[in-house]
């Protein structure tokens, strides 16, 4: 029994962290149907960032939200510099950017940092919790709580309010929305910003558990892709139940079966949701009117 | 971009024009990886070789004669580094070649030196580039093999007969897993539990768990390399198990403790080089002076911590003057016959004493047991 507990603890604990990056990739998919790939940068620089500000003298909070605020800026930048002047391309090529940026961002952030692996203390102390013989470390119930909050924040965003309705509308058909009045350049800048922030606040929660250096976006951005996908992209919902789903897979694989197959396991399932449900468990029907 | 600056400016000045300046020096070549995803492996060795050559020359080179260095980098990709080995045999003409940061790079070198007769010095961990014996290449890393024997003596001499095993799926994890359970029966040790993780998992209590309650478990070890031998030390600790943990010599250093946690890391051992306990080596120990000079004259040029892999460089270079000095000629081969000849040299990593079936030349001793108490390292034996 206290084996099954200890292995959802940890399967919730990784599976959080998948959820808090596929998160991330909502918005900007929302509004403009680009898997954004630099999303596990922006993770990354929410760790980093987070590291040397503390490093150099600040208190945690404040480092935190000076992490969060310039992985916006680069997010901004990034639609500014690279999405924008390429607005005209189909979707795939701005995929591509995605991929180019995030692969100058790690090259930047190798020379700007360094290349060592960090991390910074957790929030509330390294002693774990028990449980009916299992143990959690209390840093995991901050990014449980801190996906949960991320994840209401943007159902209610997207749901509720007249913004969150035009990222929709903008993302569903870019030329009607302006005739509505939507400004579509700013839809987009705030999506992008938004999508870093989140990311970025993902990364300074999960810093403590996963350790941080300047390659870790790749690993995190692949795995909260297939969390995304799994869950149905562009929907939080199905964001923070494919993480947590891919993260328990993994895990219980790891402790019934083996930690040989926990990734091929995960995947075959992954692969076997897609193929009766292509739009994954949550996912829209996309219903095209010709 | 300074980084590649320093590094490849001095090789490319070198490359340029003044090696055909002073054709009678000595000429030693080196491509490491000091950029790319190898690069906390060849940036300390790029310096190191930088460091020893300037100071060399500084005392009047060997047997009188300047030695010049003529270093690439290779980025850690294999076709580089083979371009780079035969732009240093045919172009710059040097007469001997220390370098390969990684396996794969050194195995580009090794088939280009060894066609063209030319001495090569490898810095990488694998036993297979010297096993078997290839006449012209030599390596100074002790191999993941020596330091599973050194783990598996440890736990036999506290009386440990069955052991968990959590290997990382990397390169360095599942070399040294295979190494450990290949040499595992010839301690009566028994290996009842074999478990793996990514090295980019977040989490090991799965792995771990099953590890605690396998029958019997006595002690566990953890062949890995980067952020994963830190988390499963702090799982370990979450967990409570209070059974003896192994780490590997791939996280031999001070951010080991500090990634995985002054409390958590509290009773770690594992197999280290003299260079990471300088300061503790009792004044008898043959290695002391040579690993103290070299600590003080890297942390003082580059006011950075020096690291086991700029060891490697500092001895693969050791061993090649040592071979020019006793030969008294810089003709290839007559320093290959004089490397074969090394006897007794004391180098960071050990103490190397080569002969024709033995290129490496290191024994267990090369490798001390640490313990981690108070958040600082100490010696067992």
């Amino acid at each position: 029994m206290s084996e099954l507990l200890q292995f959802v603890f940890s399967g919730m604990t990784v599976g959080a962290v998948y959820a808090l990056v596929a998160l991330g990739f909502t918005i900007i998919f929302n509004a403009s149907g680009v898997v954004n790939f630099a999303q596990g940068e922006f993770v990354m620089l929410g760790g980093m960032i987070t590291v040397f500000a503390h490093a150099s003298g600040l208190p945690l909070p404040l480092a935190a939200l000076i992490a969060v605020a310039v992985t916006a800026a680069v997010g901004v930048a990034l639609n500014r510099l690279a999405i924008e002047p390429a607005r005209g391309a189909p979707v795939v090529s701005l995929i591509i950017i995605t991929i180019g940026a995030s692969i100058f961002i790690r090259g930047a952030s190798q020379l700007v940092f360094d290349k060592q692996i960090h991390s910074f203390p957790a929030f509330s102390g390294d002693d774990p919790i028990h449980v009916l013989g299992a143990t959690i470390l209390t840093q995991s119930l901050w990014v449980i709580g801190g996906a949960i909050a991320i994840f209401v924040g943007l159902w209610l965003f997207f749901t509720k309010t007249l913004l969150g309705r035009a990222v929709l509308a903008t993302s569903n058909n870019r030329l009607a929305a302006q005739l509505v009045g939507i400004n579509t350049k700013f839809v987009m800048t705030l999506s992008f910003a938004l999508s870093a922030a989140i990311g970025a606040l993902g990364g300074v929660l999960v810093t403590p558990i996963t350790l941080t250096s300047y390659d870790v976006g790749l690993a995190l951005a692949l795995k909260g892709f297939a969390a995304a996908m799994l869950g149905g992209m562009g929907n939080p919902k199905g964001a923070f139940v494919g993480g947590l789903l891919l993260g328990l897979l993994e895990a219980l694989t790891a402790g019934y079966l083996s930690s040989q197959y926990k990734d091929a396991a995960a995947f075959i399932i992954i692969l076997a949701v897609l193929f009766f449900m292509p739009q994954g468990l949550f996912g829209r029907k996309s219903t095209d009117r010709v | 971009m300074k980084k590649t600056l320093t590094t490849t400016v001095p090789a490319a000045l070198v490359a340029l024009g003044l090696a055909t300046a002073a054709q009678a020096e000595i000429r030693i070549g080196a491509s490491v990886s000091s950029t790319g995803p190898a690069a906390f492996l060849g940036d300390p060795e790029a310096k190191t070789l930088e460091m020893m050559v300037e100071d060399l020359n500084a005392k009047g080179g060997i047997n009188g004669e300047q030695v010049e260095l003529v270093l690439y980098d290779d980025g850690g990709d294999a076709n580089k580094a083979r371009t780079f080995a035969t732009r240093l045999i045919e172009d710059d003409e040097v007469q001997a070649i220390v370098g390969g940061s990684t396996t794969g790079t050194t195995m580009a070198i090794l088939s280009v030196a060894e066609d063209a007769e030319i001495p090569f010095v490898s810095l990488a961990g694998a036993i297979d580039i010297i096993q078997p014996v290839k006449t012209f290449t030599f390596k100074t890393p002790h191999t993941d093999r020596m330091a599973c024997q050194k783990i598996f003596t440890d736990m036999q001499a506290r009386g440990f007969t069955k052991v968990g095993l959590i290997s990382g799926t990397d390169g360095f994890g599942a070399s040294m897993q295979a190494q450990c359970k290949d040499v595992v029966g010839d301690y009566g040790i028994e290996i009842v539990a074999d478990e793996t993780y990514d090295p980019k998992d977040a989490d090991m209590t799965a792995q771990l768990t099953k590890i605690k309650n396998a029958d019997g478990v006595q002690a566990v070890l953890n062949p890995g390399f980067g952020q994963g031998p830190a988390i499963v030390t702090r799982n370990y600790r979450q967990l409570g198990i209070e059974l003896p943990l192994y780490q590997s010599h791939g996280v031999a250093s001070d951010s080991f403790i500090e990634l995985a946690g002054k409390d958590a890391a509290e009773g770690v051992r594992l197999p280290g080089t003299a260079l990471l306990v300088a300061g503790l080596l009792p004044e008898s120990d043959p290695q002391k002076p040579v690993v103290t000079e070299y600590k003080a004259a890297y942390e003082a040029k580059y006011n950075q911590p020096v690291s086991t892999f700029g060891g490697y460089a500092h001895d693969g270079l050791a061993l090649v003057v040592d071979a020019i000095t006793r030969a008294g000629s810089a003709e290839p081969a007559a320093i290959r016959d004089a490397l074969e000849a090394t006897s007794g040299l004391v180098g960071t990593t050990g103490i190397y004493t080569m002969s024709p079936e033995d290129h490496l030349g290191l024994d267990l001793s090369a490798f001390r047991m640490l313990e981690v108490k108070d958040g600082g390292w100490t010696i067992v034996e």
